[in-house]
């Protein structure tokens, strides 16, 4: 039985932070030249007492609403999250009765970031052609904004806090094609926040500066913006290759390129390497900031909503792990 | 390995600077598009293009188009 993604909505949290306001907190810093090369000019940031699942929670309402979805139609549901309310239980075991769903349900965290979206397809597609589920709601919330030092100007212009969530089903307006994914914890330390953990459960209290006068913490988010940087330039083109070979499409096939949207620089550096034309290469990054795990669900609804999907729409994320995946969607 | 071919790789990074602003003895570094992302995908060409691996603080010693490009060629 195909699977298709039936229906997709999101939520961003109340507060909004400007270029501006971050002008205003980091003066001696060219806020605004970074963010126009990373092309976010608001972010959205999650209430002190709201989390993931708060979040998760609030996109599946406004999926069921704007899409009437009817709840007692889900029989699955994969919460896509870094950010867990609980070491235990499962967010989504608390997410299913706060939401009302039905008990004889199954339903599961899994651990991604950046690629979290693609994760989640795979697994939803999996349950639905094997006949484990019909209407599997995959949720993806994050809430890097937590994780990040007050002062780590770099992150904090980059992320957004935000949730999507997506229906799978036997059918819908966009057939799940063949997957390439890929693996490579030997860059685990170059995304990371060390702390919190059964590994270091304490603070280090080791807050510092690096030679360019950048907030280091091991209690916070780390990036190591280099490595990323050329994780990604080395990855994606090939994991592109292998999406096309998978689906035994050629580029030019592809009318829509939609990847994670990490930031407008990156993505453009990636468009070039991979030769994609600017018409076929989706950004919608300027209103949300890099959302981690919903940037993918979130482009494509803002490219649904322009009419822009048609044909074959390739799907790309990669990042924290590091991990990544792709894959190809039919439009019908 | 030629500082032309070079400057025509190092120019592919910028997205609005104009093609003939970049010359041997240009300050990069003075460049109004300038940045520390850029700054990386200058690191990325370099590594993929010339084999060879600047770190951060290679790349932080040079300003001049021409250092750089001494710089990368030493290093081959």
């Amino acid at each position: 039985m195909p699977a298709f993604i039936k229906a997709i909505s999101y939520y961003l949290p109340e507060k909004i932070i400007t270029n501006q306001d971050l002008v205003g907190e980091f003066p001696e810093w060219s806020v605004e030249k970074i963010a126009v090369k990373i092309g976010v000019s608001e972010r959205h940031i999650s209430a002190e007492n709201e989390t993931a699942a708060d979040m998760g929670v609030k996109a599946v309402e406004a999926l069921f609403t704007e899409h009437d979805i009817e709840k007692r139609e889900i029989d699955f549901l994969l919460f896509c999250t870094q950010s867990s309310d609980y070491f235990l239980p499962t967010s989504a075991c608390v997410m299913q009765e706060r939401l009302g769903l039905r008990t004889n349900i199954g339903a599961l965290d899994f651990n991604l970031g950046c690629s979290g979206y693609i994760y989640g397809l795979s697994l939803a597609k999996g349950l639905v052609y094997t006949g484990i589920a019909s209407n599997v709601l995959l949720v993806t919330a994050e809430t890097y904004n937590k994780h990040i030092h007050p002062q780590d100007k770099g992150n904090r212009t980059i992320f957004g806090d935000g949730a999507a969530a997506t229906l799978i089903a036997k059918d819908g307006f966009a057939k799940i094609g063949e997957f390439s994914l890929g693996t490579d914890g030997r860059g685990a330390e170059n995304l990371m926040v060390k702390q919190g953990g059964m590994r270091y459960r304490k603070l280090f209290n080791d807050l510092g500066k690096d030679e360019r006068g950048n907030i280091t913490s091991s209690d916070h988010l780390f990036m190591d913006g280099g490595e990323i940087f050329n994780f990604t330039a080395d990855a994606v083109p090939i994991l592109v290759e292998n999406v096309l070979k998978k689906n035994r499409l050629a580029q030019d096939e592809i009318d829509l390129f939609i990847f994670h949207q990490a930031n407008k620089y990156m993505m453009n550096y990636l468009r070039k390497l991979i030769e994609i034309d600017k018409e076929k290469f989706y950004i919608y990054l300027e209103k949300v900031g890099n959302t981690v795990s919903s940037t993918i669900p979130i482009a494509l609804y803002e490219a649904k909503k322009e009419n822009l999907l048609k044909g074959n729409v390739l799907l790309a994320g990669f990042g924290v792990g590091y991990s990544w995946g792709g894959v190809n969607l039919k439009i019908s | 390995m030629e500082i032309n071919e070079f400057i025509k790789n190092f120019a592919n990074q910028f997205d609005e600077t104009d093609i003939t602003e970049f010359q041997p003895e240009t300050n990069f570094r003075e460049l109004e598009e300038w940045s520390s992302l850029v700054a990386l995908a200058v690191m990325n060409m370099i590594g993929k293009k010339y084999g060879v691996k600047l770190s951060p603080d290679e790349m932080r010693t040079t300003s001049v188009i021409k250092d750089l490009f001494a710089l990368v060629q030493s290093k081959k």
